[in-house]
Formats: structure tokens, C-alpha cells, sequence
């Protein structure tokens, strides 16, 4: 397993300009030795502490033994995306050590364990070295190999307590929360994050000049993984059916909807207001979904690339037979099996115009766990409004990661579009019911669901069909209603979530982008602007396009689309979809599966424009 | 698959159920199968059961996957919802409708080569799960809409039209559903409706996951000599382990006059099947029993028919869910949605 090589040329050689609120941590350690609530614990104190935080669990597709690393940014202006760059890297794992070494940005720091001398050959000049026996201190307070490898963790988190100036009340306070029932283990971390403490006092001038001080930054925020706010979403949104099988990394937005569920949808003789089944695979899982989805139920399944792989020929079904139906894709690295637990938008183009014949599909971008929320809910009115299926194209980066996103609001007012469904009341004043007829000149026909009146029954198939709902082979007749269900699926870009389009004066080119990239396009938009380069910035939200997708485009001489996927996938959709001319366009691309950083966006950029 | 409308025709003379309703109102469209085609004896003793139960047709919903087989259910209740999905499918299509709303029957309709190969999997899933569905696989050991392949049931040495032989294993979809726990498991012929009809009866009226096998020849492309899914080789080696009636609840008891011991089994709607041994001391309670009987069956080159398996007390998908009682879709949505005075409180926690 290797470290993370995505730095780009050069990056090595960055220095390490961090200050106060201002500076970036990277933890590299072992899988499966606990390290990652000490990590977890170490972001949220900051967050805590007022100052805009983000967090990357950079981790292998393994349960213990292989290398993972936390990266933990901080920055008072509130940029929160990805940096390569790194002030300080905490290196626990010999394993990695010397690529480790290797990321600290000149001039920065590297933390390592010195109970044991570090390998000449890791030597730099131009790093610090902190040097903390960690393994000698546990060994000496600590009975017991897994305690003592467990506190080694809360040690190295007591030492940047010093060296950052974390507030230790904060500290405390959390490990309060944490171990309110569990006395013994509080003391035995409070002693950890102590020996760390006074061992970097004693040796060190504490604190470095990369250090935290307390802001008002964080207080109408929370911190939230995308698949945890989707999850949620889809409680608020009523979704009652949820079919799924275990991918990595979508398995933990089902796990939230099971959560929730015990809390929200449990009546008190213990019986559910919901049924989640985990199906044999994702085929069955789309079966199910699609079938709950056609009987009347707001459901969902969740799953990443492989699984939309395996969907492709119910989707298509949901699609041509249209059946509300609403999937999750938790992109991560492809082809085929890929790195599983690294990010990608690779799947846009797979997506939107999954299964065989003439498809497009509505799909929704979300940026970030707040998105995934409201999108959640959005999803399910697109799904029944439009009967379709609906994808939310998230990723690993969005989905596993913890964002820092304004707290959450629900609206109260709120009624689910339960799209055209005739009631039983309506069927019985019909003369007749025909399932794909448009009726109201809007490319939609009325549905009906099973059980509720004679009226009402049709025979959904995916065989050709007239506007009648009969089987049929005649061309004119099956062209009629494929051709009204491209105008349909066309017609949702004008209510599904819009652009979000910002304009600078005197813009000479602009930046596209989708999903994921947004804090990191919009950290390089603000270093053009330092720069004195106005640039204009359009977030595509929703698939098929709004009109002023279009629009926008043209205003520009220029458009780079920055995508994180290796061929371009939203380039390539923008010339298919759109009239735009190809030399307006240029495709900007990162798809090492780690997140999108600023830096990569502006150097993408420059790279294309030489 | 036919969209020809039946004509309309009243026969006042004919009986009606409970509700009032004659066997034609759970007719559907013309069948655009084979002359002789075993399927259309099988739909028709389908229509049968549900008139004899007295089912409102629109309260059920059939389904089927992709084949001559799964063309069936728009033959029959022209009032109900259907679904004609994916090849292999339709297990995890009925077990999504079921999910969102359990209180209408549902009945799906499989072939040999949509059960037992694409569809292996969803068929066995589906038995685990068991949700509520009658499933009837019209087994015919071909691929009749592809013009005669073999298909996974069909047996060593049967020979195809063409005159080729199988040598591959078959795959005994009422064997599989035995060994994976299956809480009803029986076998029909399409050719002998009598006894195909009370136990569809008590199929529909089971809960948890009813497997109907039913021996229903290709007419087309597996009834010739060498064939063992033709209709003489399946007269010829016919074996009936059980006779079965079922007694919906609060009709009068019409047992016929007993063959052996009968056995009585009550389903979870008070209604009551019995069913009367032919073989003697056949307990269709006892799963390894009835494994041992059919293989020896089996072993001995007949072909098993009857309520073989029956299991009333059994655990189905929702009661494992702990699903409220009725449709999960009638639940309203302030029982569903939080609302924003609990999304506050929650958002503490991710602080």
C-alpha cells in the first residue's frame, strides 16, 4: 500500500507558509490501532474552538494493518477543501515514514515517536524534528498492549495540545462527553493527553509558530458526513422503503437511515413506520426499490459505481415504464473495482445515461453534506413529480468525510409533490384510465397505484408501449411515447436545483464545475482575485442542464470545467447537451481519487493554458 | 404479449362468489400463447382460485419476469395491477411492492429459465425473505421464446426437438426450496386442474413465501418423444404424495372422503387446507421426511405432485421488519417527517 503520491510536481519543494488559524495536519498511522477517534476528537476541539476546520480520512480498503492517514485542515477564512500541503505531519506509521517525511512542506514540522532513533535516511534539513517517546511513556503509565496502543493516540493529541495551543478545556470537556459513564478509561486519557502535554512543554517552545486561537467562526455550524445528512434527508423527505446492499462508501448512508429510523420511526408498541431490507445485491436492490417506487412508497437505494454497473437494466425500466424511484451513488474511484475508498466523480457520464436504448436520467450534484440533505428531500419530489429515477451524485470525499456546513433547517410547511397520482375518488368519475397518455399537454401522464381502484389497473412493462399503455411493435405508435419522454425528462432542468452562477466585474474566463470541487474552486477563485483575476464561477447542480447553463457559457470567451474524473465527464456532456462550440470549453481534470485542492485548480488551469 | 381485449360477453347463468362475482370477471386478456400451451391451463386454474377465494381482483397485484411464462398475467384479472419486469427479476420487484404496501395479494408468475438461471439468485432470496407471494413457476425444462435451448430444469437424457441430448444436472426448483427453508412448497401439473386449484388456493391464502412448481409442457418445443417435461411422459410418471382442499374461513367443511390420514393445517386467516395423504404416512410438517420421500420419488423417476411442504407458524418479511400493521405508503407524512423542533435537537450532536 503506498502513501498518497498526489502532490503535484513541485509541491515538495512548497514552504511551509502557515501561521495562526492558518496551517495543515497530517496524521499518518495504522489501520485498526484507534487512532481515528483521537483524530476525530482532535478536529472537533477546533471546531469547537471557533476556527473552520475540514477533516480527510485518507484510508485503505482494509480492516487493520495498512496505512491511513487524517488530514486536518485549518484555516480562519473559513477554506476548507483539501490542501496538499502540509505544516505539520504526525508520523507514526514506519511503514510510511519516508514518504511521510517527504510531504512536510519546507520549514514545517514532523512529529515522530522517539523511543526509537528516526533512520538517518529520514533526515531532512530543512524540517523540524519533534521527537516525543510515545511509546516509552505509554509503556511505563499504561498496563496492557491495546491500552497502551490506544493511549499512544491521546499522547500525540496531548502534544499538539502544546505545540498548537489547543485549548485544553476543550480537550477536557469532550473527553467528558465521551467517557461520562466509563470513569476508569477517563482518567487513563486524561493522564495520555497530559504525559504529551508536559513532554512537549518541557522540550519544546510551545507553542509553534503554526498555532490556533480562538475565533466566533463555527457557532451556526455543525460537523456532518454527507451520507449521515443524506440519510437524514431522506427521514424528513418520508421515505419509507429503503433497499440496499453493502459498497464502500455508500454503506453508512443506509446505516444512518437505520439509526434515524430507530429514533423517528418507531411507534410505541415498538413496530417501524419504515422497512429497509438488505438485498442479496444491487440488481435486487433496484428491483425492490423500483417495485416499492411503483406500489406507491418514496424509496431509495443506496450504492456506488459497481452497483449502478449492475442496475443498468432496471434502470432502464424505471425509466421507459416510469416508476419514481430515487439512488444514491456515492462515487469512488472506477474502473471496475478501482481504489474503493478514494473519491471520484467518475461516474457522471454511467449515470446519467445508464442502461441500454436511449436513456438520460435526472440527476442531482450535491457539494457538500448540507446539499445532501436538501437534496435528499428534492430527489424524491423530482422522482414522483417527473416519474423517474432520480440519482444524488455524491462522492467519498462528500459522503465519509466530516464537513463543517451551516446548521440545518427544516421547513415545516413543506408537502412532499407526490406528482400525479389519481385517487380512487377520480378514477370512479373517469370514463377511462390510460397510464401514459398526456392529458395535460406537460409530457406527464397520471399514474395510478395497485389496490386502490378497478379503474385504475394497467400492466407496467418494459416492452414497447403505446401512449395507452398496450403492448405494441408499431413504430409510429412506440415512437410517441420515447420521444415525449425525452421532452419529459428535458422539462425537469427548469425545477430541478439551479446553478449557482456568481459573477465578478471584468471576468475574462470563467470556472465550471460540479459537486465536490466547490470549496476548492472557490479558494482558487479567491487567489485569482488576490491576484487582481476576476473570474466568474457556475456550480452545475442538476442534470439535464437549466437553459442558463447555456447562457452562461457563452457569456465567456473561456469556461474551464473542473471535474474530477480523467476524461472530462461534464466537458463532454456540456457539447453533447448544450450548442456551445468546443473552443469556448476546456476541460480541466484531477482524478488521483484524493480530494480536489485549490492548488490543483490553479495549476490545472495554468497547465491548459500553456 | 396480447392487448387484445376479450369480448364481452354475459352469461347470466353463471354461479358467482362471496362477492358477487362471476369467473369471468377475473379473466383478462386473450392469450397469445401456443395452441395447447400448458401456461394457458395453468392461468386458467389461476382464475379459478381467486374466484373460488372470493379476492376482489383489484386488490391483487401480479408480476412476472421475462419469458412465454411471464406473459401470462395479462390473461388473467384484467382489474388487477400488472407488472412485467426484468428477465429473472421480479422476486426483488414483488418483495419492493410488498415492502410499501402488504395488505394486497400478490402473485407472481416465473419460468424454468427465469427462476432457475438468470433469476437464481432473486428466487432463493426471496424464499429466505419470505415475503408474502405466491410464486408459480410454469416449468417446461425449455426456452420456448427463443425457439428450444435446454433450460437448468431439464433433466439428464431428455432429448430436445433437435435431437440433442442434456447431459448437464438439473436444478429440482421444489428440492431447492425445501433445502433453503421454504414455508410452503408444492407441485401442479398444468394438465391436471383439479388439483392445481386448491392448492393455489391455499398458496394465496398462505402467509410468507408459497412455492407453486407446476409442470406445464412447451407444446412448441418440449412435448416429443424423449421429452420429460411432455405432457405423456409427465401422465405416465404423474405420482400424487398428497391430494389437498382448502377451506376458506366460515365456509362449510367439504372434505372429500379421506384417502389416509388427513392432516388439517390452519392458515393464519382461520382458513383451513387439508390434505389428505396419498402415500401413506406422508407428514408434509416434517421437512426431512419429505426431502427423504421425494428423492426416493425421484430416484425412482416419478414426478412428485401435491402440497408437499407446509409450514404455517413461520416468520414472514414484515413481521422480521416489525412493520406497523397496513401499508407503509397510508402512513401520513407528520407521522413520517420529524419536523424542525427534533432536526434541532439532533443537530447538538454535531457540534
Amino acid at each position: 500500500m503506498n502513501a498518497p503520491t498526489a502532490a503535484p510536481s513541485g509541491e515538495q519543494a512548497m514552504r511551509s507558509a502557515g501561521g495562526v488559524n492558518d496551517f495543515a495536519i497530517k496524521i499518518a498511522t495504522v489501520n485498526g490501532t484507534g487512532s481515528a477517534s483521537a483524530n476525530g476528537m482532535l478536529m472537533q476541539a477546533i471546531f469547537r474552538m471557533g476556527i473552520p476546520i475540514s477533516g480527510k480520512n485518507v484510508f485503505p480498503s482494509n480492516i487493520q494493518g495498512l496505512p491511513t492517514w487524517y488530514e486536518i485542515r485549518v484555516n480562519g477564512e473559513g477554506h476548507t477543501a483539501r490542501t496538499p500541503v502540509f505544516d505539520i505531519v504526525i508520523a507514526m506509521n514506519p511503514q510510511t515514514y519516508a514518504k511521510d517525511v517527504a510531504t512536510v512542506a519546507a520549514g514545517g514540522w514532523l512529529l515522530y515517536d522517539s523511543t526509537w532513533p528516526l533512520d538517518a535516511a529520514l533526515e531532512r534539513d530543512d524540517i523540524h524534528f519533534i521527537g516525543i517517546p510515545l511509546a516509552r511513556m505509554c509503556g511505563e503509565s499504561f498496563q496492557g498492549s491495546r491500552t497502551r496502543v490506544l493511549l499512544k493516540n491521546i499522547t500525540y493529541v496531548g502534544a499538539l495540545v502544546a505545540l498548537l495551543n489547543l485549548d485544553m478545556n476543550v480537550v477536557q470537556e469532550m473527553l467528558n462527553e465521551k467517557f461520562s459513564r466509563k470513569a476508569h478509561l477517563l482518567e487513563a486519557n486524561r493522564q495520555a493527553l497530559k504525559l504529551g502535554e508536559d513532554y512537549a512543554r518541557a522540550h519544546f517552545t510551545c507553542p509553534l509558530p503554526i498555532r490556533l486561537e480562538s475565533l466566533d467562526k463555527t457557532s451556526d455550524h455543525i460537523m456532518i458526513d454527507g451520507n449521515t445528512a443524506a440519510a437524514l434527508g431522506c427521514v424528513f423527505a418520508g421515505a419509507t422503503v429503503a433497499a440496499w446492499y453493502p459498497i464502500t462508501p455508500s454503506t453508512s448512508l443506509v446505516d444512518g437511515f437505520t439509526r434515524f429510523s430507530e429514533r423517528y420511526r418507531k411507534n410505541e408498541d415498538g413496530t417501524r413506520n419504515v422497512i429497509i431490507m438488505q438485498a442479496e445485491d444491487e440488481l435486487s436492490a433496484a428491483g425492490m426499490t423500483i417495485g416499492a417506487g411503483w406500489a406507491g412508497a418514496r424509496s431509495f437505494t443506496s450504492t456506488s459505481g459497481a452497483g449502478i454497473s449492475l442496475m443498468n437494466e432496471f434502470l432502464g425500466l424505471a425509466y421507459y415504464a416510469e416508476i419514481p424511484s430515487v439512488f444514491f451513488n456515492i462515487q469512488r474511484t472506477g474502473p471496475s473495482t478501482g481504489m474503493p475508498t478514494r473519491t471520484q466523480q467518475g461516474d457522471v457520464f454511467s449515470t446519467i445515461y445508464a442502461s441500454h436504448g436511449d436513456t438520460a436520467h435526472i440527476a442531482l450534484f450535491p457539494a457538500d453534506p448540507g446539499e445532501c440533505f436538501t437534496m435528499a428531500r428534492d430527489s424524491f419530489d423530482l422522482a414522483e413529480r417527473y416519474q423517474t429515477p432520480v440519482f444524488v451524485l455524491s462522492d467519498l470525499d462528500i459522503g465519509m468525510n466530516d464537513w463543517m456546513v451551516p446548521r440545518f433547517e427544516w421547513d415545516d410547511s413543506y408537502v412532499p409533490d407526490r406528482g400525479k397520482v389519481l385517487t380512487a375518488e377520480q378514477l370512479e368519475s373517469m370514463e377511462n384510465f390510460y397510464r401514459y397518455l398526456d392529458v395535460d399537454g406537460d409530457e406527464i401522464p397520471y399514474r395510478t397505484l395497485p389496490g386502490v381502484h378497478p379503474k385504475g389497473a394497467y400492466f407496467t412493462r418494459g416492452s414497447g408501449h403505446d401512449k395507452y399503455g398496450r403492448y405494441t411493435e408499431d413504430s409510429v405508435l412506440y415512437q410517441e411515447v420515447v420521444d415525449r419522454l425525452k421532452r419529459k425528462v428535458n422539462s425537469s432542468g427548469a425545477t430541478s436545483p439551479q446553478p449557482i452562477i456568481e459573477r465578478s466585474e471584468g471576468a475574462k474566463f470563467s470556472i465550471v464545475t460540479l459537486g465536490g470541487c466547490d470549496r476548492a474552486v472557490r479558494e482558487a477563485i479567491a487567489e485569482y482575485a488576490e491576484q487582481g483575476v476576476a473570474v466568474d464561477y457556475m456550480r452545475i447542480r442538476a442534470f439535464p442542464f437549466a437553459d442558463c447553463v447555456e447562457e452562461f457559457l457563452r457569456e465567456h470567451e473561456t469556461n474551464y470545467i473542473v471535474e474530477q474524473n480523467r476524461d472530462g465527464q461534464l466537458h463532454r456532456i456540456l457539447l453533447l447537451e448544450t450548442d456551445i462550440e468546443k473552443r469556448f470549453i476546456t476541460s480541466v481534470t484531477n482524478y488521483n481519487g484524493l480530494p480536489l485542492s485549490a492548488h490543483h485548480v490553479v495549476n490545472g488551469i495554468k497547465k491548459v493554458q500553456e | 404479449m396480447s392487448y387484445i381485449k376479450k369480448p364481452v360477453a354475459r352469461h347470466p347463468g353463471l354461479p358467482k362468489n362471496a362477492i358477487g362475482l362471476t369467473v369471468r370477471d377475473y379473466e383478462g386478456s386473450l392469450s397469445t400463447l401456443c395452441a395447447g400451451c400448458g401456461h394457458d391451463s395453468t392461468t386458467a386454474a389461476i382464475i379459478q382460485a381467486f374466484w373460488r377465494l372470493g379476492i376482489e381482483p383489484y386488490k391483487a397485484v401480479k408480476l412476472s419476469g421475462i419469458g412465454c411464462s411471464s406473459k401470462t398475467p395479462t390473461y388473467f384479472l384484467g382489474e388487477a395491477h400488472g407488472f412485467n419486469s426484468v428477465h429473472g427479476r421480479m422476486p426483488s420487484v414483488a418483495t419492493g411492492a410488498n415492502a410499501a404496501n402488504q395488505d394486497l395479494v400478490y402473485i407472481g408468475i416465473s419460468g424454468d429459465g427465469d427462476s432457475l438461471s438468470i433469476g437464481l439468485g432473486q428466487f432463493c432470496h426471496a424464499i429466505r425473505r419470505n415475503v408474502n407471494l405466491t410464486y408459480v413457476l410454469e416449468n417446461n425444462g425449455v426456452y420456448g421464446l427463443t425457439k428450444g435451448q435446454f433450460s437448468a430444469s431439464a433433466d439428464v437424457g431428455s432429448r430436445s426437438k433437435k435431437g440433442e441430448v442434456n447431459e448437464a444436472r438439473p436444478i429440482d426448483p421444489v428440492m431447492l426450496a425445501l433445502t433453503l427453508g421454504a414455508t410452503f412448497v408444492a407441485r401442479g401439473f398444468s394438465g391436471d386442474k383439479e388439483h392445481l386449484v386448491p392448492i393455489l388456493e391455499a398458496a394465496l391464502r398462505h402467509r410468507g413465501f408459497a412455492f407453486v412448481d407446476v409442470i406445464s409442457p412447451c407444446v412448441a418445443f418440449n412435448d416429443h418423444k424423449g421429452s420429460t417435461k411432455s405432457y405423456m411422459y409427465t401422465r405416465e410418471h404423474y405420482h400424487a404424495v398428497t391430494e389437498a382442499d382448502l377451506v376458506p374461513l366460515r365456509s362449510p367443511v367439504e372434505a372429500k372422503q379421506d384417502i389416509g390420514k388427513a392432516n388439517r393445517v390452519k392458515l393464519h386467516d382461520g382458513s383451513v387446507v387439508t390434505l389428505h395423504p396419498v402415500d401413506q404416512d406422508y407428514d408434509p410438517s416434517d421437512r426431512g421426511a419429505v426431502f427423504k420421500h421425494l428423492t426416493a420419488l425421484k430416484e425412482a423417476g416419478e414426478v412428485a405432485t401435491g402440497m408437499l411442504y407446509l409450514e404455517e407458524n413461520n416468520t414472514d418479511m414484515h413481521s422480521m421488519n416489525n412493520s406497523a400493521p397496513g401499508p407503509v405508503i397510508g402512513i401520513p407524512f407528520d407521522t413520517l417527517c420529524p419536523g424542525n423542533d427534533k432536526l434541532q435537537e439532533l443537530m447538538a450532536e454535531f457540534r
